[in-house]
């Protein structure tokens, strides 16, 4: 029966730079590549910040596999890096330029809708060379298996395809790393959640409001009190006309504190300090969100299995150093290098062996070190501790704490260390480096904003009107729709609050037969595809068909 | 495989499009001509039957020299490879008997025979549904009509098509039929492309017709009557026997109706509402 089924060399599930890397790297090796990608266009369905680096000490970078992306795909490259600890109206500025600038080639700016399409027509076109191509518009809704093997994938738009090598790049909240068990959706804490909106700007206006040429760009970073104590912090990137800001938090944080995350994002954007780049207007062109994994806890250490290998956020290789956000570079070195080991084994007549290779590659290539650093694991034994956490937090913010803050600033050992790669890279998940401690430096430090910010962001049901949605099948399902169960989902959702009718999760309380039922209902109609209620809430949880859903103009 | 799609430019009846004199006349030279709608299907199953087959698509059709840009919105849509427009004074003002015997005989003038004729179901402006198998019957080929799904064997040459009967819509039949034929694509005809490699040839196609389109005019050839070497008395207005007695306008609607405004909340004008609502109400 499955000998009638169309038969690639290689499948690669996901056309974001994962994808793309893998994709271009299997074609440059003579391999049948088809690739199936579930948006209208590569970039619809992705929302990063996203600055895109090119590590000096990465196997392989965007530019490398794709020439002409700096100058035909990305926005501004980031020449300048800021931390900005605040506390109230108190900010003190660090430059962080130099952690910026570690090991890093180039970063750039990026809007995924933008730069994907852009990688998709470059990724048809090889891949097309091999006999297979680029389709949009198709989910990959499974594995296909055979006697229990996976030979290959199943498809809700076309009918099965068998593969010798299947390259999930099916990003976070992976399909296929959940199908073969891989991975899965049950720890909050191991995953961030990142919500961003991009702000229009008229001509000229970057250049002038950052103080950059053509050819330059900033980024500006925020942590401190502005959050209601979530851990996690903001970041402001230049495009060339518009603004990417947005927020990245530990989705267990957010659940503990019942944050409303566009809250937090309007907490930011209409923070005083951010009124020098906005000067009173505010256009928003969009509001998106999306899950990001935590390396340290959940990149997985053998991401294979068969003939199935899963590279970028869907086997969790995103990386948080400190304030920077490392996912699409590692997806992209990730994907080359699980593309140049299937090419290997098959070279060698042995392609069962591709995903060991790849494995072995991603150890020997310094990339697991960089997701899994083996000081964060020593660290946070140590820090993530409930007693060292609190007392750690406790002396930050003490008095002799804040002496101290003040002697390690003139001693200039403040900004040598959050300038340190190491100290970032090992730094616990506790309130302290997020929240405490930049409080605490603002409070010590801090020079106090006087100008107001009087931008009025969106709300949320305006933010949902904006989006293009071309609506499919419910794609989300509660399995419990009791409050106790699935109640985490109305504040954490995006596009849900406690207090809006308008969202996908509603809070509701049901009279039957005298006795009151906390509950909750949900309609996905305005989802925007993040992926936290499948963490959160008890759902059984896919994404919507090919072509429908959420389309994201920006990214 | 080749497939030869029959089309038709047609008033653009969309509203706001359409012109009509103050006595209900279709005022030709204010309405802008487009492809008849209803060849949109057939123009799909002929571009299924090339994405899945292989071969060329050539699309036909009589009219104006006006058609010619009816004939490039085809090729754009369905990725046809050559357009034959046959157009001359003489063939003017024909009914579907005289198009049918024009339409066959210039089949007949192509250099490479098709192996399937797709027309669509029934023009906008006529309505009648007669050309297609008219033609067809002047070719002496077999028929299938009201087509919602088609498989070809090329080895066997035959067709096998899923068609609605009677306008049945929940009645589907299967039938086979030698190659050539032609076939009647219903409005309900759905293209399916659930092979990777469909889908990448489609893409294939539609990549490489944008220029063709653009440059329609170097795959055109243009038929007159002196080419086609016709009858005259078979041809045009003296071919043609339907005679129009005469033409009655449908006529509109009312606009104006009296209509009571309540607001939901005044409980005495909800009342009397239902009131008025009461003897249409089903009784029990
Ligand atoms: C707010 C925010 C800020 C971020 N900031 C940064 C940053 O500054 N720098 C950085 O490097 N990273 C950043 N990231 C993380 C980064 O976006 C990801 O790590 C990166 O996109 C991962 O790339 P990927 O190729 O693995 O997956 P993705 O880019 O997510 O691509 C996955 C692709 O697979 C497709 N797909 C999914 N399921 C299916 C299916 N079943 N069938 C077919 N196709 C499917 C999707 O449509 C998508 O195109 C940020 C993320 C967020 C949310
Ligand atoms: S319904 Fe779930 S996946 Fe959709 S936006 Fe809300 S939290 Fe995200």
């Amino acid at each position: 029966m499955t000998d009638d089924y169309e038969h690639y060399e290689a499948v690669v599930v996901g056309a974001g730079p994962g994808g793309a890397a893998a994709a271009a790297t299997l074609a440059q090796n003579g391999v049948e590549t088809l690739v199936l990608e579930r948006g209208v266009e590569s970039g619809s369905k992705n929302v990063s910040g996203g600055l895109i680096y090119a590590e000096e000490s990465a196997p392989y970078t965007i530019d490398g596999l794709f020439p002409n992306f700096r100058t035909e795909a990305s926005e501004r490259p980031v020449t300048e890096y800021y931390l900005h600890n605040v506390a109230g109206r108190k900010v003190k500025t660090i430059d962080l330029t130099d952690l910026h600038e570690h090991d890093t080639m180039w970063s750039d700016a990026v809007l995924r809708r933008h730069m994907d399409s852009w990688l998709e027509d470059r990724v048809h076109e090889v891949t097309r060379e091999t006999g297979g191509g680029l389709l949009t518009g198709v989910r990959v809704d499974g594995l296909l298996r055979e006697a229990g093997e996976i030979v290959g994938v199943t498809c809700e738009e076309l009918d099965p395809i068998k593969a010798d090598a299947i390259i999930a790049a099916d990003g976070v909240n992976s399909e296929l790393a959940r199908d073969a068990g891989l991975m899965d959706w049950e720890d909050p804490e191991e995953w961030f959640q990142g919500v961003k909106a991009i702000v229009d700007m008229p001509e000229g206006a970057v250049a002038e409001r950052f103080g950059v040429a053509d050819d330059e760009g900033v980024a500006h970073l925020f942590s401190g009190d502005l959050f209601e104590g979530v851990r996690g912090g903001g970041f402001l990137y230049t495009n060339d006309d518009s603004l990417s800001i947005g927020t990245v938090f530990h989705l267990d944080s957010l659940v503990a504190e019942e944050a409303e995350p566009h809250e937090l994002l309007d907490a930011l954007l209409t923070h005083p300090l951010l009124d020098q780049w906005l000067q009173g207007e505010y256009e928003e062109l969009e509001y998106g969100a999306k899950l990001v994994p935590d390396s340290k806890k959940a990149a997985h250490p053998s991401p294979h299995r068969g003939r199935l290998m899963l590279v970028g956020d869907a086997a969790g290789q995103m990386q948080a150093q400190g304030p920077i956000i490392k996912g699409m570079n590692h997806a992209v070195s990730a994907g080359a290098l699980a593309a140049e080991a299937f090419s290997e084994a098959q070279t060698r007549d042995r392609p069962a062996e591709a995903g060991q290779r790849y494995e072995t590659k991603l150890r020997d290539e310094g990339v697991m070190k960089k997701l899994r650093p083996t000081p964060y694991k020593i660290a946070s034994a140590v820090g993530e501790n409930d007693a060292v956490a609190s007392m750690t937090d406790s002396l930050v913010d003490s008095s002799l704490g804040k002496l101290g803050i003040k002697a390690a600033d003139r001693l200039g050992l403040l900004g040598r260390s959050f300038n340190s790669p190491f100290v970032m890279s090992v730094m616990p998940d506790t309130r302290t480096p997020y929240v405490t401690a930049p409080t605490a430096i603002a409070e010590a430090l801090g020079t106090p904003v006087r100008a107001e910010n009087d931008v009025e962001p969106p709300d949320l049901a305006d933010r949902i009107g904006d989006l293009t949605y071309d609506v499919g099948d419910p794609h989300i399902e509660l399995q419990d729709n009791s409050y106790e169960a699935s109640g985490a989902a109305v504040a954490a959702c995006p596009v849900s609050a406690k207090d809006f009718g308008g969202g996908c999760y509603r809070d509701e309380t049901v009279k039957t037969n005298g006795h009151e039922e906390h509950l909750v209902s949900l309609d996905t109609q305005p989802c925007v595809e993040c992926g936290t209620c499948a963490i959160v809430a008890d759902t059984e949880w896919e994404h919507p068909a090919g072509g429908k859903g959420v389309e994201f103009k920006q990214g | 495989m080749h497939t030869l799609v029959l089309t038709k430019g047609v008033p653009d009846f969309r509203e706001g499009q359409v012109s009509f004199d103050e006595d209900g006349h279709l005022e030709r030279g204010k309405t802008p001509t487009v492809m008849n709608p209803n060849d949109k299907h057939a123009l799909e199953a002929a571009l299924q039957t090339k994405v899945r087959h292989g071969g060329t698509v050539s699309l036909m059709s009589m009219g104006p020299p006006g058609y010619k840009e009816v004939l490039q919105e085809g090729m754009a849509d369905v990725y046809a490879d050559d357009l034959y427009l046959l157009s001359d004074r003489e063939m003017g003002a024909a009914d579907t008997w005289a198009t049918s015997i024009t339409l066959s005989t210039g089949i007949d003038h192509l250099d490479d025979e098709p192996d399937i004729v797709f027309a669509g179901f029934k023009t906008a402006d006529g309505e009648t549904g007669h050309t297609g198998p008219q033609t067809c019957w002047c070719q002496d080929w077999p028929i299938v009509t009201h087509v919602v799904a088609l498989d070809i064997d090329e080895e066997e040459r035959t067709l096998r098509a899923k068609r609605l009967v009677e306008g049945d819509v929940e009645e589907i039949e299967t039938v086979e039929a030698p190659l050539p034929c032609f076939v009647v694509a219903d409005p309900e005809f759905e293209p399916t492309y659930r092979k990777a490699d469909h889908r990448l040839r489609h893409k294939d196609l539609r990549a490489e017709t944008q220029e063709r389109a653009e440059n329609f005019e170097d795959h055109l050839e243009v038929y007159d009557q002196e080419e086609l070497n016709l009858d005259p008395d078979f041809i045009g207005l003296d071919g043609s026997p339907t005679i129009v007695a005469g033409v009655d306008p449908i006529p509109k609607a009312p606009s104006e109706r009296e209509a009571t405004m309540v607001d939901p909340g005044d409980e005495a004008g909800m009342a009397s509402v239902f009131e008025e609502l009461e003897p249409y109400a089903e009784a029990d």
